[in-house]
């Protein structure tokens, strides 16, 4: 099957801040349809700023992101709304409510968006939990799991309502290895089984040359986007020291040598 | 010789070699670089310091300290630190500490000046109020909202919150109350008792319980104990981007968490003033009776005599009055609150401390206002 190149979000000539502090100026790019879209950066560099500019938490300074042509932060209530029922967003640290179960949490947007029986609901709760691997969890609080599960079961409330699109933010953060891995592996399956388009804001390399197959390099200092494309080819063809340090955890730029040999050295 | 740790040498020209000995650790005492600026500044033709560490025994972050703030003083007076004498870890140390040595300057609020910061109180003051009236116009609607059915209000949380305001609140406003009570019978003793007009004791309780200090006492109590743990929560929620998950999916935050404890709280108010005006007529009557020695019956029927059906509705608007105060301050202290603990810690004490303002201001103004009504 040919792959859909339609671009589903496109962001154009936008400037993120807060009050008079510029973040982020004059950021252009577009994700296509099943793409895994990942955008990069050191910490505090203004990708959760980003995200939170495109799922309509903050209103950019200027500039618009369109979801399949229409302007997210030019339509009214209702139409925004609309816009925020295609899609699904796992926090950083999942964001579960925590006056509610696990189930709850999933059956929520359910109850809220669909027609369907409260029983129906119910087992299809359950079938999200048992997706994300926490089958026989539907009881339990969110204080009463791990950090990862708390991940899973965000993601499962996420996927609730079978978006078309899936915001990550920072999905590996303070997960263990495994706990990692599998949710890479999940945020695949979700693009591969559901045909859902995926964004994830990370800088974790491990997840973004996994799971990456389009994004951008956002730069703190030049408070810009200096680079795009997919990640490998991204390290492969950049020539900008500041994405090849991030990209090679900086074992391309080398600590000033010594050639002294060192005396006494006890600890610092 | 500077001290026993360092020694000065001039044998290459325009150079100081600074030959360093001993152990350089933080536990032993370190010299300061007092001692080499002088003597740099003794000699006004040395351009460039290096260092000669073979006689160096141990050393720890105390002496890269001790390099690390040199090399600065030295770049402010253009003379050039060569770190290649040093043992090899802490050259290494030291270029990694120099990597991050420009000074950035925190964010900070400007009110060095006297006006400027009136300037900015005032702002902050605007912004609070604008903040406030917006918050305020937002539980309007979703009100509105709620009444024509189209709100998605969760009534789980209603009931849980009605609960904590009554049954789980019954104990300590009986106890309050009826302390009140007894601390006005007991005042009022004492000047009643000279005229001789102690059975007027039960006026006083009743009355003053009933008109206004039920309510009051029962306010502050609230404020303490609801307001403040709504302006947690929400905090925590917002802290945990609870708040954020609820947006994105659609539902208003208002709705779905502000509504059911505005509520729950505007509802339970008056019902506890209520018992609140009992408990407090109650503890008067205890104190009137066993340790005044009134006659029950007297006191009773002084008590229904004087306490007039209009003083229990002034007191029922009061209760509505705090009740709404205390559910917004709470509510909107913790939905803007800043992410962080500290942020949920000023919420909660920003939280009572509007309240109880607010309680106290709310009284004065329903005073005097029943005051031209003549109630």
């Amino acid at each position: 099957m040919e792959k859909d190149l339609h671009p589903v979000i496109e962001v154009r000539n936008l400037d993120l801040g807060y009050d008079d502090y510029i973040v982020m100026r004059d950021l252009n790019f577009s994700v296509r349809k099943n793409d895994i879209f990942v955008i990069m950066g050191v910490s505090g560099c203004g990708k959760s700023t980003l995200l939170k500019a495109m799922i309509g938490l903050n209103e950019p300074l200027k500039g618009e992101v369109l979801y399949d042509g229409k302007s997210f932060w030019g339509a009214d209530e209702a139409g925004q709304q609309k816009i925020m029922r295609r899609f699904g967003v796992l926090y950083q640290g999942g964001a579960l409510w925590s006056s509610l179960t696990l189930r709850e949490n999933v059956a929520l947007p359910l109850q809220i968006y669909s027609n369907l029986t409260v029983s129906q609901i119910r087992e299809l709760a359950s079938l999200k939990l048992s997706l994300v691997g926490l089958a026989g969890y539907e009881d339990f609080y969110p204080s009463q799991i791990s950090g990862g599960m708390r991940k899973r079961a965000g993601l499962a409330r996420a996927i609730a309502l079978d978006p078309d699109i899936v915001f990550f933010d920072e999905p590996s953060s303070g997960l263990d290895p495994v706990n990692a891995k599998m949710l890479d592996d999940l945020i695949l399956q979700l693009r591969d089984v559901l045909g859902a388009t995926i964004v994830v804001v990370t800088h974790e390399l491990a997840s973004i040359f996994t799971v990456g197959s389009n994004g951008i390099f956002l730069d703190a200092e030049s408070k810009s986007m200096i680079a795009s494309g997919n990640p490998k080819d991204i390290l492969t063809n950049s020539t900008d020291p500041r994405v090849i340090q991030f990209l090679t955890r900086g074992r391309k730029i080398s600590l000033p040598q010594a050639d002294k040999p060192a005396v006494g050295r006890q600890g610092v | 010789m500077l001290t026993e740790k360092i020694n000065f040498d001039y044998s290459t020209p325009k150079t100081l070699t600074i030959k360093l000995s001993g152990e350089w650790i933080i536990s032993a005492v370190l010299p300061g670089t007092g001692g080499i600026l002088s003597e740099l500044a003794a000699h006004k033709d040395i351009a460039q310091i290096i260092f000669d560490s073979s006689e160096m025994s141990n050393w720890d972050s105390g002496f890269i300290s001790f390099l690390f703030q040199l090399t600065k003083e030295c770049k402010r007076i253009n003379v050039r630190v060569l770190h290649h004498g040093l043992p090899q870890g802490a050259e290494k140390l030291l270029a990694l500490a120099l990597l991050s040595n420009d000074k950035k300057i925190a964010p900070q609020n400007d009110h060095e000046f006297f006006f400027g910061w009136i300037g900015e109180k005032v702002l902050n003051l605007l912004k609070s109020i604008h903040s406030f009236l917006n918050f305020l116009g937002e539980v309007t609607l979703s009100f509105l909202h709620l009444i024509t059915g189209r709100a998605y209000v969760r009534w789980d949380d209603f009931f849980f919150t009605v609960q904590r305001c009554g049954v789980d609140a019954f104990f300590l406003v009986s106890l309050l109350s009826v302390l009140l009570g007894m601390i006005l019978a007991f005042v009022g003793a004492i000047q009643l008792r000279m005229l001789g007009a102690q059975i007027y004791i039960a006026d006083i309780v009743g009355i003053a319980m009933v008109r206004v200090l039920a309510a009051v006492m029962t306010g502050i109590f609230m404020s303490g104990r609801i307001g403040a743990s709504f302006a947690a929560e929400l905090g925590i929620m917002q802290a945990n981007e609870e708040i954020d998950a609820l947006k994105t999916l659609g539902v208003s935050p208002v709705e779905f968490l502000v509504m059911p404890r505005v509520l729950a709280l505007f509802i339970m108010m008056p019902l506890l003033t209520l018992y609140a005006d009992l408990m407090g007529i109650l503890g008067g009557f205890i104190i009137s009776v066993s340790m005044l020695h009134l006659n029950p019956i007297e006191y009773w029927n002084h008590t229904q005599n004087a306490v007039r059906i209009k003083y229990l509705w002034v007191g029922l608007i009061h209760s509505l009055v705090f009740g709404l105060i205390i559910a917004i301050s709470g509510c909107i202290r913790g939905m803007k609150c800043e992410r962080s603990s500290a942020g949920v810690g000023e919420a909660t004490t920003s939280a009572v401390v509007t309240s109880i303002t607010g309680i106290v201001i709310a009284t004065a103004i329903i005073t005097f206002i029943c005051q031209i009504l003549g109630v």
